[in-house]
């Protein structure tokens, strides 16, 4: 089980509140992601959830019971950090024996589990080992082997791979997932990268400045975004935000329309001058400075062969376009 | 890449390095060279005294007028003595600092930095009138309790700047890992200082063995270090260069001897943070 709660949940550090007031339920078994940029208060929350810090207001409540004065030692949770934070004095298995240990297992039934841990992660080859003799995908994977031991009520993780290099992170993306799949447990996924949160996530919970922007399945987000925020955030490369005439044409204060959604045509639509072009093989992206909307942002074929300085015409698909009114909010 | 360097200028800085390193180190080899000479010889020109031939006497008539074994069991008991009370005081408040600070941390620290900055002479007459009135001249105990204080600033501060370089993650991890305050110091906190709290040890051990300002105040004969035995040696029996240097080998060598074994250890301790 683990079902977590937040309720009117708050945090200030002195006089800056990090989190002004927060409701949240997360259901059990779900792989939830924080994401928002950088400072936007994710990492607190997920602390607030594990009882690494103290709520200003508010409650937390896990599996119905109220654990917002719990010490994190009580909550039943397991947390896997950025930095790892395996304990460099002990051996792989004594790290991930440690919460057996503190539970006060006997030390054979730990050793059966911690091995038992060890070959899901593929570790059993390194037990011995130091922490500081491992690289750092190994490490990761000590951390999350020290986590998924205990069977917790939920995992926590503060972006866990963000220390790992570009592939290895696309594999332990996927082990996580996996193991989410296997295990069943409430995960919830701290991250700044929206791609891992649209790779990972049942619900992503987009946050800003402390504050819910929204919450929904990864392709909610991506196709109803409820606010220019949200729309700028979830999409690799980001949604072309345009104001001005073309917005006021579909009556609206700014229109979004993501890159892949504008297509190439021979006659009519936005003319513009390519400025830069990369290609990537699979995809082109463009960026072409339009007369009638600014410089914006595309995404097309790899076979497009366009160069610096070519003239280009631009139409958004129909039915693509996204409408928000002067406060930011999507308009219906 | 590797700077690159010339010949000539490796040559020139290892030269300059040992010129260095002999002139610091040429006080002590002579005072060992002179402690193997007789009285006679050892105040003759260098090279005569350096040819002349090589004896124990000194150290037999040092055994004889005075108790070694005595003053360096004093030493011993002073300097670990005031060590261990120094480091049971410290270890928790440097604990507290480190993991706990409040908002007058800092100036705490720089407040008990400063205590070092005063000339010890200054307090030395109330200091005299205290031991004097509680019945501690001469005593083991006044000792160890002045020799703790005087160091207590700098192995709070040491084991301060040790604990700082614990990550707080690892802490967080034992906590989430069901760590009670106890498991967590126990097992994760303390095995992770042990080198800190190793060096921080080593080098008040030595900084208590050498010290000689309160040690010849405020103690005669029977709580005196070796530092005392050394002194007894030099002026009032005018001079006796060979039986003053066999003293102070004798008094230096058990330190050195520790110092030679545990350099690795200190280095480490006093460089931790510096580089990692």
């Amino acid at each position: 089980m683990g079902k977590i709660t937040l309720n009117s949940v708050r945090k200030s550090f002195g006089a800056t509140d990090v989190i002004p007031g927060l409701d949240l339920t997360i259901e059990n078994g779900e792989f939830v992601v924080f994401v928002g940029p950088s400072g936007c208060g994710k990492s607190t929350l997920l602390r607030l959830i594990a009882g690494l810090e103290d709520t200003t207001g508010g409650t937390i409540s896990i599996d119905g019971v109220d654990a917002t004065d719990l010490p994190p030692a009580k909550r039943g949770l397991a947390m896997v950090f950025q930095s790892y934070a395996l304990y460099p004095h002990m051996s792989v298995r004594k790290n991930i024996m440690f919460p057996l240990k503190m539970a006060g297992m006997d030390a054979a039934e730990a050793t059966k589990r911690a091995d038992a841990a060890a070959r899901v992660l593929n570790l059993t080859a390194y037990m011995d080992r130091k922490p500081g003799q491992l690289s750092g995908g190994q490490r990761q994977r000590v951390a999350i082997g020290r986590a998924i031991v205990r069977e917790p009520a939920a995992f926590l993780f503060d972006e866990p791979l963000s220390n790992l290099d570009a592939a290895l992170r696309v594999n332990m993306r996927q082990e996580i997932t996996e193991l989410h799949q296997s295990l069943k447990t409430t995960m919830v996924y701290v991250t700044h990268d929206q791609v891992e949160a649209m790779t990972m996530a049942d619900k992503i919970v987009v946050l800003n400045a402390g504050r819910i922007e929204q919450v929904g399945s990864p392709l909610d987000l991506y196709n109803s975004p409820l606010n220019t925020f949200v729309a700028g955030f979830i999409g690799s490369p980001k949604m072309n935000l345009i104001a001005g005439p073309e917005a006021a044409r579909h009556s609206a204060a700014t229109i979004g329309v993501r890159p892949e959604h504008l297509d190439i045509v021979q006659t009519g639509g936005w003319t513009g001058i390519v400025g830069l072009s990369e290609h990537l093989g699979s995809d082109t992206f463009l960026k072409v400075a339009t007369t009638e909307v600014g410089t914006i942002n595309v995404r097309t074929g790899g076979e497009v062969a366009l160069r610096p300085g070519d003239t280009v015409r631009l139409v958004p698909q129909s039915g693509k376009i996204h409408r928000f009114g002067p406060d930011g909010k999507t308009l219906a | 890449m590797a700077r690159r360097t010339s010949p000539t200028a490796k040559i020139t800085v290892t030269i300059l390095a040992w010129v260095i390193g002999l002139l610091i180190f040429f006080p002590i080899l002579w005072t060992v060279l002179m402690s193997f000479k007789s009285e006679g010889d050892a105040i003759k020109a260098p090279f005569e005294m350096l040819a002349a031939a090589w004896t124990f006497e000194s150290y037999g008539e040092v055994q004889e007028r005075s108790n070694y074994a005595l003053h360096f069991w004093n030493s011993v008991i002073l300097s670990v003595g005031s060590t261990v009370l120094a480091l049971i005081i410290a270890i928790p408040a440097a604990w507290a600092m480190a993991f706990a600070p409040g908002k007058r941390t800092k100036d705490l620290l720089m407040w008990m930095l400063s205590t070092k900055m005063m000339p010890a002479v200054g307090v030395l007459i109330p200091m005299y009138l205290l031991f004097r009135d509680f019945g501690l001249l001469d005593t083991r105990t006044g000792l160890v309790g002045v020799l703790t204080m005087i160091n207590l600033p700098i192995v709070v501060w040491m084991l301060y700047t040790y604990f700082k370089e614990i990550p707080g993650e690892i802490l967080e991890a034992a906590r989430m890992d069901g760590a009670s305050l106890r498991s967590e110091i126990l097992y994760v906190l303390t095995p992770m200082a042990v080198p800190g709290i190793a060096s921080t040890l080593l080098l008040n051990v030595i900084l208590s063995w050498n010290e000689a300002f309160w040690t010849l105040q405020l103690t005669t004969s029977d709580a005196a270090p070796l530092t005392t035995f050394i002194a007894g040696y030099s002026s009032p029996e005018g001079l006796f260069y060979a039986k003053l240097s066999a003293a102070s080998t004798m008094a230096i060598a058990p330190i050195l001897i520790l110092g030679w074994f545990s350099q690795k250890q200190l280095v480490r301790g006093l460089t931790f943070g510096a580089v990692k």
